[in-house]
């Protein structure tokens, strides 16, 4: 029981970055029509936000302090922060350690800025072209965000850790019950996971309960009546573009604790994502998010000893298996809509 | 016994009954018309013959052949060409090589892979894809890239796509639909042209009173998705119930 | 002739001009000249222009013709080279049963994958190929390579070992592979002057099949059955409902150019007699992509022209660093210099991708019929300006006479 939970568990921080993921590739495929094969690039540009905003951050500057000497007898050099010394040492301190939570705030208007760009600037002329020029442009396109990033942080991960006082575990076992040690889990993870509930809950919320998100929603029900009836269907799918950008770059931030950023990251939640986004049924968000958590859990438990003993590799096949079977069973994913991408 | 058998065909779409007991037969080289107000349940009818849809209940005989779940590709092969209501043709090929393909799937069937031979030596398709063209009077556009085309042309060519496959029923679904009255002229004249230089059987879904009173031997009413009269054309203008289900929707 | 018309003959007399030459075309610069670094013409890199137009041939008779974008086709690549080693492993280095296997077993197993992934169009049919191909990678990569069972050998790559049995090598073959103890390494090299030339077994095999598919292409794309295939991209529903069953088509179409692609695959592992995962991974897959759209997709000389480009300059652009822009640019005052060069660095040696993408983008953006395209509006331009010219000089006689 307590390894059945904690496999759970496991998964759920991969679920919620594929549910976030998922969540941003189905809005724009509803709202806009548009098939994004940039939307894993988006994801990267959110984690090497963090990385940014760290360095800028650690940007430092050197002095000599001539009381101290360092091996050779010379004074030593010491290297400190700009913003140690502007804020003092422990909130300068405590500013850098916290970088990445930080870079939340950072990241949300680069992110709506590069969504917004992206789509007038780009996605734009392509609603009227085919699905496969629509796949192929956007894929262009993330090999070039991906090999402008490789271009300036090189091609090595990135450490970039979580604050120092939340990269302990947690026993979670002991507070429901089991002996300790059963169930040890990383606070981040769990941190991560609790992120990407409420940014969910946040689009949610938002298209619920705005009169911006119901005519996203009327429109992505019918596009055409909408905009027939006088609305400025447009501007408004550039906001979504942007939102979804966000999510997108949101979820990125938050998991650089988790994996260390590099410029392939992009691409490698991409196919899965799509593969989610297509078992989650195309263009149903809540099928999206549902479908995220679902293949995050499944790949955690195809992960365990006993599975891989079992059927050696499992767990990076699982997820092409479950969607080549659901594809072929249910074409419409588990909560598609009828008349999404039919013929 | 007509060519084409319905019997106690009922489709339901969740709450609502589209088709509710219809019964229809057609004759032999006349031309049937099923008219009825919006929503009677016409084009469902129409997809349940071709293949699109399966009724819940009831048969479909076409020549004393069920056509209940068969492939569109099928129904096609066993005798029954469409016509869309917008038409249907291969934009992105030449007008001949339009009126090739049907050719060739009278000839060789739903599939065979010819892959080696070229399709410009097929001495046999090409003529008679060129006399079908004559006779709609399209042989001078035969090489058109057929997207730029008219739709008054594109719906001659989707006639040619059909009529050269010899077929034993032609279905049209509101052939004149959303088109200016002199296109419709010109739509009925190729019918009615169509109609008295060959032995054809044509089942027209319509809403155009004008077209079906030119063309109809026969005409079904249909009326919330129930047949309501069938009777010859002079008869159904005069008929009370048929003036209160359709033609007190233009009144009103 | 070949049952070909004048200008799809023509054209193949051109393919056969070009690919037969190629030694000489590729290599127009002496050996020992600075421009020499834009020579193409080195054994390995021109068998890679043929292989990879192999693949993007069959690629194109899925995509150009049907309008079904594969995004998997890599997988039938590596399937294609992992039987051809299994080949060299078991029974002989003679390579005509190695690519006759790869071709079989890539056959078979896009039959398979096709037959699945057809009952979805559209961006389904992308995904579900997509999906097939990342898991024949992870298959190839890790599942199907433990102690117990070692198909693909991992990481590491298949390839030939001593005590591999080779049932049927005999000691007086060459210990490569070889056709009929013709050894696919052994070179001539032919030098004139100051220049140098290669002429290479294993390339002009390679020209060899490679004539022999795309004759088989062309026939392909003038039959009736290459007219269905346009027919099923132009308007799926009035093919069903003109009495024809797309998904046989699609099906004969996509398991032919999983037969090229296996083709490529086999031929790859023949100049090299190694297999390795990566060639199966899905970035491989879209680089065959990249090769149709940018030379054309539908069109017969666009896989080619596509797969050309994009390996020479790949070849090429990886090679320029910033001492030979520095070279370049040496006619200019310095600080301009130092800022070409600044600007420039991205785009060459390891950033050949970042040019690929964007050259990519631009293709589909403003030229989505690729080079072919853009060769015809060329054409047409200069046709036009000399008709202009031709009507000036008319006006410009007419007073006169």
């Amino acid at each position: 029981m307590d390894a059945f939970i904690l496999q759970v568990l496991n998964g759920l921080d991969k679920g919620s970055a594929y549910a976030l993921i998922a969540l941003g590739l189905t809005l724009i495929f509803g709202t806009l029509g548009v098939v994004n094969f940039a939307h894993g690039a988006l994801f990267m540009l959110g984690s090497f936000c963090a990385v940014t905003l760290q360095r800028i951050l650690s940007l430092s500057y050197e002095t000599i302090d001539e009381t101290q000497l360092d091996f050779l007898g010379n004074p030593l050099k010491v290297k400190s922060t700009y913003i140690e010394s502007w804020l003092g040492k422990d909130v300068g301190l405590a500013i850098i350690d916290w970088s990445v939570p930080i870079a939340i705030l950072f990241a949300i208007p680069v992110m709506i800025a590069i969504g917004v760009i992206m789509e007038r600037g780009l996605i734009k002329h392509f609603y009227k072209r085919p699905h496969a020029d629509q796949i192929l442009v956007t894929f262009g396109l993330a090999i070039v965000i991906q090999e402008v990033v490789k271009y300036y942080y090189g091609a090595n991960p990135i450490q970039t850790p979580a604050p120092d006082s939340l990269s302990k575990a947690l026993d979670l076992g002991v507070m429901i019950g089991f002996d300790p040690n059963a169930i040890i889990y990383p606070y981040w993870r769990l941190i991560y996971f609790f992120f990407s509930m409420t940014v969910i809950a946040g689009v949610f919320a938002f298209l619920q309960f705005t009169t911006f998100g119901m005519v996203v929603r009327a429109g992505m029900a019918d596009r055409e009546t909408v905009s027939m009836l006088g609305i400025n269907i447009d501007k408004r799918f550039t906001i979504m573009f942007g939102i979804a950008a966000a999510v997108a770059g949101l979820a990125g931030v938050m998991y650089t604790p988790i994996n260390p950023p590099n410029y392939h990251m992009g691409m490698d939640f991409l196919v899965l994502s799509f593969v989610v986004v297509v078992v989650g049924g195309m263009g149903s968000l809540p099928g999206a998010v549902l479908a995220g958590f679902l293949l995050g859990i499944l790949e955690s438990f195809a992960s365990t000893a006993w599975a891989t003993s079992l059927l050696p590799g499992i767990n990076q096949i699982i997820i092409y298996l479950v969607a080549i079977i659901v594809l072929l069973t249910r074409p419409r994913g588990l909560m598609g809509r009828k008349g999404v991408m039919e013929e | 016994m007509g060519i084409l058998e319905v019997k106690g065909v009922n489709k339901r779409f969740g709450g609502l009954q589209a088709l509710g007991d219809v019964n229809l037969s057609v004759k032999e080289n006349t031309v049937h018309a099923i008219i009825g107000p919006n929503g009677a349940g016409k084009s469902t009818l129409l997809n349940c013959l071709v293949g699109k849809l399966i009724p819940d209940t009831g048969s479909v005989m076409f020549d004393g052949q069920s056509v209940l779940g068969c492939k569109p590709h099928q129904i096609n092969q066993m005798g029954i060409s469409r016509v869309f209501q917008t038409p249907e043709i291969f934009s992105d090929l030449t007008v001949l090589e339009n009126i090739m393909i049907p050719c060739f799937a009278k000839r060789d069937g739903s599939f065979r892979l010819h892959a080696f031979e070229s399709f410009a030596q097929e001495k046999d398709i090409l003529e008679k894809a060129e006399a079908i063209l004559e006779d709609v009077n399209m042989a001078d556009k035969r090489h058109m890239h057929s997207a730029s085309m008219s739709r008054g042309d594109k719906r001659r060519l989707e006639m040619a796509m059909c009529l050269v496959q010899e077929p034993r029923l032609l279905l049209l679904d509101e052939p004149t639909a959303g088109m200016a009255r002199a296109d419709t002229n010109n739509t009925i004249d190729l019918l009615k042209q169509i109609n008295d230089q060959r032995d054809i059987t044509m089942c027209i879904i319509e809403h155009d009173m004008h077209v079906v009173f030119s063309l109809a031997d026969r005409i079904t009413v249909l009326a919330q998705g129930r047949p309501l009269v069938e009777d010859a054309p002079e008869n159904i203008k005069g008929n009370p119930k048929v003036q209160e289900a359709y033609l007190g929707e233009v009144a009103a | 002739m070949l049952g070909l018309n004048f200008r799809d003959r023509s054209l193949f007399f051109i393919v056969i001009a070009l690919t037969v030459l190629a030694p000489f075309i590729l290599n127009p610069f002496p050996s020992e000249s600075s421009l020499a670094q834009f020579n193409a013409g080195y054994p390995d890199l021109m068998q890679r222009f043929v292989i990879f137009g192999i693949f993007a041939i069959g690629f194109n008779i899925l995509f150009g013709l049907t309008g079904y974008l594969s995004f998997g086709h890599a997988a039938f690549l590596g399937v294609g080279s992992y039987a051809a080693v299994w080949v060299f492993k078991l029974f002989t280095y003679n390579v005509l049963p190695a690519i006759i296997l790869a071709v079989a077993v890539a056959g078979l197993f896009s039959l398979l994958i096709g037959y699945v992934s057809l009952r979805r169009s559209g961006i389904y049919f992308s995904i579900l190929t997509l999906a097939f191909a990342q898991m024949s990678f992870a298959l190839a990569y890790s599942v199907l390579s433990n102690p117990k069972f070692n198909l693909t050998n991992g990481e590491t790559g298949l390839q030939v070992y001593a005590d591999d049995p080779q049932w049927l090598h005999r000691d007086s073959l060459p210990d490569l592979p070889h056709l009929f103890g013709l050894s696919m390494r052994s070179n001539y090299q032919l030098d004139i002057g100051a220049w140098t030339f290669n002429f290479n077994v294993g390339y002009y095999l390679c020209v060899v099949i490679m004539l022999i598919v795309f004759y088989i292409a062309i026939r392909l794309f003038r039959s009736p059955f290459g007219m269905m295939l346009r027919a099923i991209k132009s308007n799926q529903q009035r093919l069903n409902y003109t009495g024809l069953n797309s998904r046989p088509y699609t099906l004969a179409a996509f398991v032919i150019s999983g037969m090229y692609a296996g083709l490529a695959g086999g031929l790859m592992a023949a100049m090299d007699p190694l297999a390795g995962a990566e060639r199966m991974q899905w970035t491989a897959s879209g680089e065959v992509v990249l090769m149709v759209i940018l030379g054309g997709a539908g069109t017969l000389i666009g896989p080619i022209l596509g797969a050309g480009f994009i390996k020479y300059f790949e070849n090429i652009f990886s090679k320029i660093n910033d001492q030979i822009l520095h070279q370049w640019f040496a006619f200019l005052p310095d600080g301009l210099e130092d800022f070409l060069v600044f600007i420039i660095h991205p785009f060459i040696g390891k950033g050949w991708h970042l040019t690929l993408g964007i050259l990519f983008m631009l293709v589909v953006i403003f030229l989505p019929g690729g080079l072919v395209e853009g060769g015809q509006r060329l054409g047409k331009l200069f046709g036009r300006r000399k008709k202009t010219e031709d009507a000036a000089k008319d006006a410009a006689n007419t007073p006169a006479e």
